[in-house]
C-alpha cells in the first residue's frame, strides 16, 4: 500500500474528513441545521399568515371558537414547554462540561417534560372532541348523521353574534349573516387550531424521538466538551418547537380573550 | 460584549433566562383579560417576540455564535416578515376604498 499521506496528528473520531476542525465542523453543522429551522419558520409563517387573514375575515366567528378553547391549559402547556426548554439548554451546558450523568438525566427531564405537553394537548382535542368541535361535523362525541353535532356549534354561532359590532348591521358592505352561517365560520377556526396545534404536536413527536436517540448516545459517553454537536442540534429544533408554541399560545388562546369572557 | 466564539453561557444565564420567559407567559396571560381593545393583539404578540428573542439569543446560543450564522437567520426572519406584512397590508387595505 503505498502511503502518499500519513496523517501524523491525532484526531477526534467524531470528526468527519473534509473538516480541518472539530470547531469548523461544528460551524458547518449549526449553519445546516439553521437553514433548515429557518424553512420551518416559513411553513409555519404561512399558516400564522392564513390565520391572521381569516381571522380579520370571519372576526366574531373566530373570537368565539378561540375563547372555547381552555387558556388555562393552554397556559400550563407554555410553562411546561418553556421548563423543557431550560432543560434542553442545560443538556447541552452539561456535555459541554463533561458531566455526563447530568447531561442523560436532563435530556430524560426534557422528554418527560415533552411528553407532558403532548398529554395535556391530547385532554385538549377530547375537549373538542366532546364539545363537538371537530370541524366537518362527521366526528363527535354524541355524532349522527341527522346534525347531532350541529346544536352545540350554533351556541357558539350565537356567541360570535353577540361580538358582532352593532355598527356592522347598518353597513351594506356587511352581508348580513345569520348564527348558523357563523357557526359554520367558527369550523374555520378550528381548522386552523386543528393544523397549527396538530402540525407542533408532530414536530413534538419527531422531537421526542430525536431526543431518545441522543439519550442513547449519551448514555455511551459520546458526547463531551469537544465533541456535543449532536446535542446541540437537537437542542435547537427543541428550541425551536417552543418557540413556535410561543406564538401560537397568545394567537390561539390569548387575543380574542378579551372579547368574551373565560 | 467580546465577539468570541468559545464563550458558553452559564446556567446561572439559563435560570435568568428561565425566570423571563415564565413572568413573560403570566404577564401576557394576565394581560389577554383586560379590554385593551385593538391593542390586545399587539401587546401579546410583543411579549412572544420578546420572549422568542431571548429563545433565540441564548438557548439557541445566536447570541455567541459566528457573523454568518447571525446574518443568515436575521435574513429569514427579514424573509418571515416580508410575507406577513405584505399579506396582511393587502387584506387590510381592501375595505378602504368603496366599492
Amino acid at each position: 500500500m503505498s502511503t502518499s499521506q500519513t496523517t501524523t496528528t491525532e484526531h477526534h473520531p467524531a470528526l468527519a474528513h473534509q473538516f480541518d476542525s472539530m470547531e469548523q465542523q461544528q460551524e458547518a453543522s449549526t449553519f445546516g441545521m439553521w437553514v433548515f429551522l429557518l424553512t420551518e419558520i416559513m411553513m409555519f409563517g404561512g399558516l400564522f399568515t392564513a390565520y391572521l387573514i381569516y381571522r380579520l375575515k370571519y372576526y366574531p366567528a373566530f373570537v368565539a371558537g378561540s375563547t372555547s378553547i381552555s387558556v388555562s391549559w393552554g397556559f400550563a402547556n407554555t410553562l411546561v414547554l418553556i421548563a423543557s426548554s431550560f432543560t434542553m439548554a442545560m443538556t447541552v451546558w452539561a456535555a459541554q462540561n463533561g458531566k455526563r450523568k447530568v447531561q442523560v438525566w436532563l435530556l430524560l427531564a426534557t422528554m418527560i417534560l415533552g411528553a407532558a405537553f403532548l398529554g395535556v394537548k391530547a385532554k385538549e382535542y377530547y375537549d373538542k372532541w366532546d364539545e363537538c368541535h371537530i370541524p366537518g361535523h362527521v366526528i363527535g362525541k354524541g355524532f349522527n348523521a341527522w346534525g347531532g353535532c350541529s346544536a352545540t356549534n350554533k351556541s357558539l354561532g350565537n356567541i360570535a353574534e353577540e361580538i358582532r359590532d352593532p355598527k356592522e348591521h347598518g353597513n351594506p358592505n356587511v352581508t348580513e349573516v345569520s348564527a348558523e352561517q357563523t357557526a359554520k365560520q367558527t369550523e374555520i377556526f378550528f381548522s386552523f387550531y386543528f393544523a397549527m396545534t396538530g402540525l407542533h404536536a408532530f414536530h413534538m413527536v419527531i422531537g421526542l424521538g430525536l431526543l431518545a436517540w441522543l439519550l442513547l448516545r449519551a448514555k455511551s459517553g459520546e458526547f463531551g466538551p469537544a465533541y456535543y454537536t449532536p446535542i446541540e442540534l437537537g437542542g435547537l429544533y427543541w428550541h425551536f418547537v417552543d418557540i413556535v408554541w410561543i406564538f401560537l399560545f397568545p394567537l390561539l388562546y390569548l387575543i380574542s380573550r378579551h372579547q368574551h369572557g373565560v | 460584549m467580546s465577539d468570541q466564539s468559545h464563550s458558553h453561557p452559564t446556567p446561572g444565564l439559563y435560570l435568568l433566562i428561565l425566570g423571563a420567559l415564565v413572568v413573560g407567559t403570566c404577564l401576557t396571560w394576565g394581560i389577554a383579560f383586560v379590554d385593551l381593545g385593538k391593542w390586545n393583539p399587539v401587546v401579546a404578540l410583543t411579549i412572544a417576540v420578546v420572549k422568542a428573542v431571548l429563545v433565540i439569543l441564548f438557548f439557541m446560543h445566536v447570541h455567541y455564535s459566528s457573523k454568518l450564522t447571525k446574518l443568515t437567520i436575521s435574513a429569514g426572519f427579514f424573509w418571515l416578515l416580508i410575507m406577513i406584512t405584505m399579506s396582511l397590508s393587502d387584506y387590510l387595505t381592501r375595505t378602504f376604498l368603496p366599492q
